[in-house]
């Protein structure tokens, strides 16, 4: 198996070891912010979505607001505003961010972290506004509060529903992240247009990212399908 | 109104070119998804495979990736294709691939995929009672296509492509990436040389968001209007 694999790479122009290592780099690079900017988002989109439902006017709206701005405008206009527009913030080249922020890496995680928290926090204040009534007024009758009752009735529950929606998002964000390669960074399509650049191929260096994006994507898809079993199995008919 | 340094009337045009690039895109991604979904639901085995293939593959590949493979791997394609026929035919012929003809393509396509799957579910909601009486009456098959499925489909498509219209107009910013003068592109290079982001990016942005909501208001009047007769719970 590894003598063949060898072979392959020896006997081809454009696929060789310092290629795939390349591409293996930018799988790396596109798993890790794929993964940051959604942990990172899911924990923001939780209490924005409580703050989404709540009753007081200026809070909802304000929600409503972020989340209306992140969803109605491309993500490649969100990540040049906040990618060129980090250096003009006044004094931030003087201060201790400036090695960091300066790399294009932090101001992408940023960009995307902001997109995916938005469409998150609509997707969870849907599931949570679908609660039925019964279940709020139950938990009421019990003498919870309504942080409790958010706790233990609402938010589990939310969850549940929210998986169909957010395994979406999930693949949405995965295909939005190939926007990072336009600042200079090198996930799976900065490797190809690096590659493509390199041996003009244009061909063969798209068509391999375009199948890594694809084997993850399923990846993810049947991983979604398991977790749906497991927190839906109470929704599942009986014979079967 | 806005001078933007001058930059205004460009970025205006560079508006216009978007919506032009939407439109378009819109139109093939619609026809793509007819033909896609129509093939999906007919018998006809070899037909259903390519459709299926087509809609999972697109639709698991990032825009910006076939949008790069399209545009600069099909002008490698064309070249050969031309090289061929010059060669054993004598014939000169060539085709330029520009970055318009790629974006609108490109969109078009993995739109269509997409829409493919919004009319295929669409079509399966028709109730099949209906389809039969359609065959009772005597009509033929693209008789009870035309008169009883699609019009019926329709209601159920709105929503579903509504939020692809959504999708697309957002990815129209991609083009920018693959050379073409779109607003994004001069934003980004009225930005850099007159160091002034914020200046150029955040009108362009409120353009994108002035479109996403005029359509939003347009698709629920649509699907107001698509609805009529249909009794609400």
């Amino acid at each position: 198996m590894y003598e063949t694999i060898e072979q392959l790479l020896a006997n081809n122009d454009i696929f060789t070891l310092s290629t795939v290592l390349e591409y293996w780099d930018g799988l790396v690079m596109t798993v890790q912010l794929v993964f940051l900017s959604l942990i990172i988002g899911l924990v923001l989109a939780i209490p924005l979505a409580i703050l989404r439902t709540s009753e007081n006017w200026l809070v909802n709206r304000s929600v409503w607001l972020f989340t209306y701005i992140f969803r109605g405008t491309p993500l490649l206009i969100q990540l040049y505003i906040i990618y060129y527009g980090v250096a003009y913030i006044d004094g931030i080249q003087q201060s201790m961010f400036w090695p960091i922020v300066r790399e294009a890496y932090v101001p992408t995680l940023f960009a995307f972290v902001l997109n995916t928290a938005a469409y998150t926090t609509e997707i969870f204040r849907g599931a949570i506004v679908a609660t039925g009534r019964g279940e709020i007024e139950a938990a009421m009758a019990y003498g919870m509060s309504r942080g409790k009752c958010m706790r233990r009735i609402i938010l589990p529950s939310a969850f549940r529903r929210a998986l169909p929606a957010y395994s979406n998002e999930v693949i949405f964000m995965l295909h939005a992240s190939s926007i990072a390669s336009v600042v200079t960074i090198i996930d799976i399509t900065g490797a190809a247009r690096d590659v493509y650049a390199r041996y003009y191929a244009p061909f063969e260096a798209f068509t391999f990212a375009a199948l890594i994006y694809l084997c993850l994507t399923f990846i993810l898809v049947f991983g979604f399908k398991q977790w749906e079993k497991r927190w839906h199995r109470h929704l599942r008919p009986l014979s079967s | 109104m806005l001078d933007l340094h001058g930059y205004g009337p460009a970025i205006f045009k560079g508006a216009i070119l978007t919506l032009e690039v939407a439109f378009l895109s819109l139109f093939i991604a619609l026809l793509l998804g007819m033909l896609a979904a129509v093939a999906r639901l007919s018998k006809n085995k070899v037909l259903n495979g390519i459709a299926m293939v087509y809609t999972t593959v697109i639709r698991g590949v990032p825009d910006l990736v076939l949008m790069l493979l399209i545009f600069f791997g099909a002008q490698i394609g064309v070249n050969a294709f031309s090289d061929v026929l010059y060669d054993r035919y004598g014939i000169d012929f060539y085709i330029n691939i520009n970055e318009f003809v790629a974006g609108v393509t490109t969109i078009g396509f993995i739109f269509g995929a997409y829409m493919g799957e919004t009319f295929r579910g669409a079509f399966l909601a028709v109730e099949h009672g209906q389809i039969e009486a359609g065959r009772a009456y005597g009509m033929s098959a693209w008789q009870v296509f035309k008169r009883i499925t699609v019009p019926q489909m329709i209601r159920h498509a709105i929503p579903g492509i509504g939020n692809n219209w959504l999708v697309l107009v957002k990815t129209t910013a991609l083009v920018s990436v693959i050379g073409l003068e779109d607003m994004v592109r001069l934003a980004k290079e009225a930005a850099g040389a007159v160091h002034e982001p914020f200046l150029f990016f955040i009108p362009v942005a409120a353009v994108y968001l002035a479109l996403t909501s005029v359509s939003e208001y347009v698709l629920k009047r649509l699907e107001i209007r698509f609805s009529a007769g249909v009794v609400r719970a």
